[in-house]
């Protein structure tokens, strides 16, 4: 294909044609064919954040743990002892609709690649999943093929999936999420960067062969989904965990030496996005020779090896001279490696076809000069507030219900089908704790992790639901006795041309930046997905987050369930709760609407800071917060793990349904031996907490005044708890 | 004791393994690559779980034609102490160093979490002296051993059963066969009982912060044996 | 009636299963295999009827759960 280009063939490559007037001003000239796929992908929404952009500036991105904050493969954080933690969470949400499987897998690898191209070993993936409703005719089909890709790909590479979070909306029905995080271990003297310095050092391609897989991927991920989207599929990504594992264990021996100057993965938009990327950072040019690129398809063309998405690749620049050693370790893993050309000082990307020039452009022009839209922006419309609710009859009943809603039942049916102890490190397995924690390998130290985002209370108000996102991810982490230290964020938004999601976007990430300033835990890696929407209909926004924390002794790791009997229950944390977004007004009503509940930027701060000093004492022996389903569906988790029961008295003058299942911000059930001191620590952090019983028993008995809420034993609490998962599967 | 560790493209439980030699028992441990055949002379040969060769066409079948198992073989048929966990269970079977197969789980999905096994049938290397229950992870999507009956009568005829799936109390029935495995058979040993296979990994519950660290009693009996042997 | 439905991916689609498989049989000295391809073959009893009803029947047994259209192509034979 040669130019002119029909319009038709412009807006098939995502271009607008004021973009691509952009791309010829700047080149001075008509696009050649695979000059036109290469702005196509690199200015696409997924490359080039052209709508996101001039709104992610306003996040906070520095402390003092910080190594590496946004902008490279993965964010680093300074974890102690001469060791980093390096981590991202990334989106695969489109690809896994048209394909779980391959979707849901080729996510995880993509994840784990952003990890070892920082030079770090993987140590920990979390898989935060939305589904539509749980009735929706094709939910249970992207719920299995989704577990077991994620489980598939994961188990065979030998990463243990230690956490994650699953939720069930019917604003998911067209368009899940898949949101995959990893997490690695590096020196912290030893970290890579995606960097090609250094005129007339070679690049090399290692990994596996390049077919047409995914071709346009990255501007698939840009577009909504429309009613021929499921059969206009291009050729589906396959995902190869081995290969994956080989390429770990081959680019840690690589970085193990002094070889390289920068290395850098392929993953949306291939060959091209990687090479432009490194180039760009080191404000070099690179040369590349695409005849040299290893092919397992025949009749390639230029432009479908700069754009193909073939998984397990890297793109590494090595020293000049240290080239045989480069080639021999990554050949000892049986993998193919060979020279794809050099870098330059020219600023240009260069790309030859047999000698022919095909491809010869600015870096600039493809990476700097992309669009960056200020979008216009309406405030969405308030959602109506909480109307008529009728107070049920039967407490225990609507707890029994509640606790069989897919979004707040075991995820066993999940986990259980992910390898999450492989690398004997995990402390806190899924289940167990608010966060998962794994072992800093080669010391007492430890690592806890979550993800999660109540896209409910973020459609209600996406500043304050993305605050309370943040607040209540490094709530479990320090429930399990870690300190809440920095975040990577996955925006998932709908379609950014529609001002009221532009809205929603700028509002998530102020809030996002305010939590993060209040919790000293800044943002040091994400990813924005947006156009999460089919014919006009989006999600709800879900600005995704995941914490990382950071603990002196693994070994003093505290899970959510009651350890034993006659121990005080204590709780910690004491905002008014309330029914605006909650799953049980969901289920009373079938309704959305506020408002949801507050957040309370000081008390949040406090409230942390209470629990890592009440851990510090050693008066915390198992703590769990509330979130979805409120302070009763807490304490029934709480008495699942070890068939321990409680007896409870609450006090209030609310509504009993309010007390029991309404939601709050940062509410805490801690079991403790020493309450007295307890209470006495939260008063110094001027934090409000109340003893409200003691555990034992078989039972769960929760009373209010002279009146008895609930009492049921522990186990009928368990039983739909236990199996809503898979009664919703059948 | 020296350990060796054996490696396949797509193991991933062999550092896990090495660590368990080392950092838990404070003895020695390497790795040996798939395609070397000298073990450098160990007391134990572990091999490892995993995704041998990416667990293609049979898990396991690649791993058994590698040149390291021809040297596994020679350790084997001299005596040698030999375990293999879960991949390296598989790993042993496709070589013929153990008899039967592991097909795909009866609930057709992959299962991590807890079980319990009973130590069962004759002293092994690695049973010798462990008694009773043992609460130790499963991670596996082909782990329902099978073999023809007349496998499975010589096997227990012979004591050759040496963990089976049980409840917490030691109970054997279905109600607590994770993968459907023949006569909640678990691991298994060859005739000589110097080869041990098994699904559950002793080595991810070596220590109490991983769980209660009953797994250790495993290398801890291949301890007592080859240095009672000295 | 007999019939029999053999399932491949597609031409273009990555077989990672018959890449290994082709590795293994290159190290056992069948350097002269190149490119194996993994398939799933499903045999099926169809009763008393017409080969025509039959193919007609198996193809839409493929469609429907046999091939992943997204990646796989399928084909029938009835004896």
């Amino acid at each position: 294909m040669k130019p002119p280009y029909t319009p038709e063939i412009i807006r098939q490559h995502g271009l607008t044609a004021d973009e691509y007037a952009r791309v010829e001003r700047l080149i001075g000239r008509a696009p050649t064919w695979p000059e036109l796929g290469v702005f196509s992908v690199l200015w696409s929404e997924h490359c080039a954040y052209k709508s996101s952009r001039v709104h992610l500036r306003r996040l906070p991105t520095t402390g003092p743990k910080v190594i590496q904050g946004p902008g490279e493969n993965a964010g680093v954080i300074d974890a102690g002892d001469g060791w980093a933690v390096v981590f991202k969470m990334e989106s695969h949400n489109h690809p896994s609709y048209i394909e779980p499987y391959q979707g849901a897998a080729t996510g995880v690898g993509g994840i784990l690649r952003d990890v070892f191209t920082m030079g770090a070993r993987p140590v920990a993936l979390l898989d935060a999943l939305r589904f539509g409703r749980p009735d929706h005719p094709k939910t249970p089909h992207l719920v299995e093929g989704v577990v077991h890709g994620i489980g598939g790909y994961g188990n065979c590479v030998g990463v243990p999936t230690v956490g994650g979070d699953a939720m069930f909306d019917a604003s998911y029905d067209g368009n899940i999420l898949v949101n995959a995080m990893a997490v690695g271990v590096a020196r912290a003297d030893r970290i890579f960067l995606g960097r090609a310095e250094g005129v007339g050092n070679p690049v090399f391609y290692v990994g596996s062969k390049t077919g047409r897989d995914g071709i346009h991927g990255a501007t698939m991920a840009s577009e909504e989904f429309g009613e021929d989207s499921e059969s206009r599929r291009p050729t589906v990504q396959v995902g190869d965990p081995f290969t994956e594992k080989l390429l770990i264990e081959a680019c840690l021996e690589v970085m193990g030496e002094d070889l390289l100057v920068g290395i850098q993965d392929m993953g949306a938009a291939g060959l091209t996005s990687s090479s432009c990327e490194m180039a760009s950072r080191s404000g070099s040019g690179l040369h590349l020779k695409l005849e040299a690129v290893p092919v397992r398809e025949s009749n390639m063309t230029p432009y479908e090896l700069l754009l193909s998405e073939s998984q397990e690749r890297m793109l590494m620049v090595c020293e000049r001279g240290r080239e045989q050693r480069l080639i021999d370790i990554v050949t000892r893993w049986g993998l193919d490696v060979c020279e794809v050309g050099t870098v330059t000082d020219t600023g240009r990307f260069v790309c030859s076809w047999h000698g022919e020039v095909v491809v010869d452009v600015p870096v600039a022009a493809l990476v700097d000069d992309a669009p960056k839209y200020e979008r216009p922006m309406r405030a969405a419309t308030t959602p109506p507030a909480v109307g008529e609710v009728p107070v049920p009859a039967d407490l225990g009943a609507t707890l029994v219900q509640l606790l069989a809603r897919p979004s707040i039942a075991s995820k066993r049916w999940i986990y259980r089908q992910y390898d999450h102890m492989v690398r004997t490190g995990t402390a806190l397995r899924p289940g167990d704790g608010d966060a998962a924690v794994v072992r800093l390998p080669e010391t007492r130290r430890g690592i806890a992790m979550s993800v999660g985002c109540n896209g409910r209370q973020c459609a209600l108000d996406p500043r304050v639901g993305a605050a309370l996102a943040v607040y209540e991810a490094a709530i479990n982490v320090a429930c399990v006795g870690a300190r809440p230290t920095a975040i990577t964020d996955c925006l998932n938004f709908a379609s950014p041309e529609r001002p009221e999601v532009m809205w929603q976007l700028s509002q998530a990430i102020d809030g996002i930046a305010e939590a993060c300033r209040a919790l000293d835990t800044p943002v040091v890696s994400g990813n924005v997905s947006l156009y999460n929407e089919t014919e006009g209909r989006g999600i709800h926004p879900t600005p995704m987050i995941g914490m990382v924390g950071l603990m002196d002794d693994v070994a003093t790791v505290r899970g959510a369930a009651f350890p034993s009997a006659d121990l005080a229950v204590v709780l910690v944390g004491g905002a008014a709760p309330v029914l605006g977004g909650s799953e049980y007004l969901l289920l009373a009503t079938g309704e959305l609407a506020g408002p949801p509940p507050a957040f309370d930027a000081a008390q949040a701060r406090a409230t942390i800071e209470t629990l890592l000093a009440a851990h510090a004492d050693g008066l915390v022996l198992s703590a769990h917060d509330c979130s979805e389903g409120g302070l009763a569906v807490a304490l029934a988790e709480c008495c699942f793990g070890r068939d321990v029961g409680a007896a409870i008295a609450v006090v209030g003058e609310g509504r009993d349904d309010v007390m029991l299942f309404g939601e709050a911000q940062g509410r805490v059930v801690v079991a403790t031996d020493r309450p007295d001191a307890l209470l006495a620590v939260a008063a110094k952090h001027g934090v409000p907490a109340a003893i409200l019983g003691r555990t034992g028993g078989d039972r769960l008995r929760v009373r209010c005044a002279e009146r008895t809420l609930i009492d049921a034993p522990v186990a009928e609490l368990r039983r739909g708890w236990a199996t809503a998962l898979e009664e919703m599967l059948r | 004791m020296r350990f060796a560790v054996v490696s396949f493209p797509g193991s991933n439980c062999d550092d896990d393994c090495v660590r368990v030699a080392t950092e838990v028992l404070g003895e020695t441990a390497w790795k040996v690559r798939h395609d070397e055949r000298d073990l450098r002379r160990p007391d134990v040969v572990l091999l490892p779980g995993g995704f041998s060769y990416g667990d293609y066409l049979r898990c396991g079948a690649i791993a058994s034609l590698s040149p390291v198992m021809e040297a596994v073989a020679a350790f084997a048929r001299a005596g040698g102490p030999v375990l293999g966990i879960c991949n390296g269970f598989q790993v042993l079977t496709e070589s013929h160093l153990l008899p039967g197969a592991l097909l795909r789980n009866a609930g057709l999905k992959f299962i991590c979490e807890d079980a319990h096994v009973r130590v069962d049938g004759r002293p092994t290397p690695f049973t010798a002296g462990v008694q009773g229950v043992l609460r130790l992870p499963i991670a596996h999507n082909e782990g329902r051993y099978h073999a023809d009956a007349d496998t499975l009568a010589r096997l227990e005829g012979e004591g050759r059963v040496v963990f089976r799936y049980c409840g917490p109390d030691g109970t054997v029935s279905d109600a607590f066969n994770p993968n459907g495995a023949s006569a909640n058979i678990a691991g298994i040993c060859n005739e000589g009982g110097n080869v041990v296979g098994m699904m559950p990994h002793p080595e991810r519950n070596a220590e109490p912060l991983l769980g209660n660290g009953q797994g250790r009693a495993l290398f801890d009996a291949a301890l007592r044996l080859v240095g009672g042997a000295r | 009636m007999k019939g029999r439905v053999t399932v491949r991916l597609k031409p273009d689609v990555l077989d990672v299963e018959g890449k290994a498989v082709s590795g293994a049989l290159a190290r056992l000295g069948f350097d002269d295999a190149h490119g194996v391809r993994v398939g799933k073959v499903f045999e099926v009893e169809l009763g008393d009827v017409d080969p025509a009803v039959a193919r007609e029947r198996l193809e839409a047994m493929a469609r429907k759960l046999l091939a992943n259209p997204v990646m796989e192509t399928f084909s029938v034979e009835v004896e």
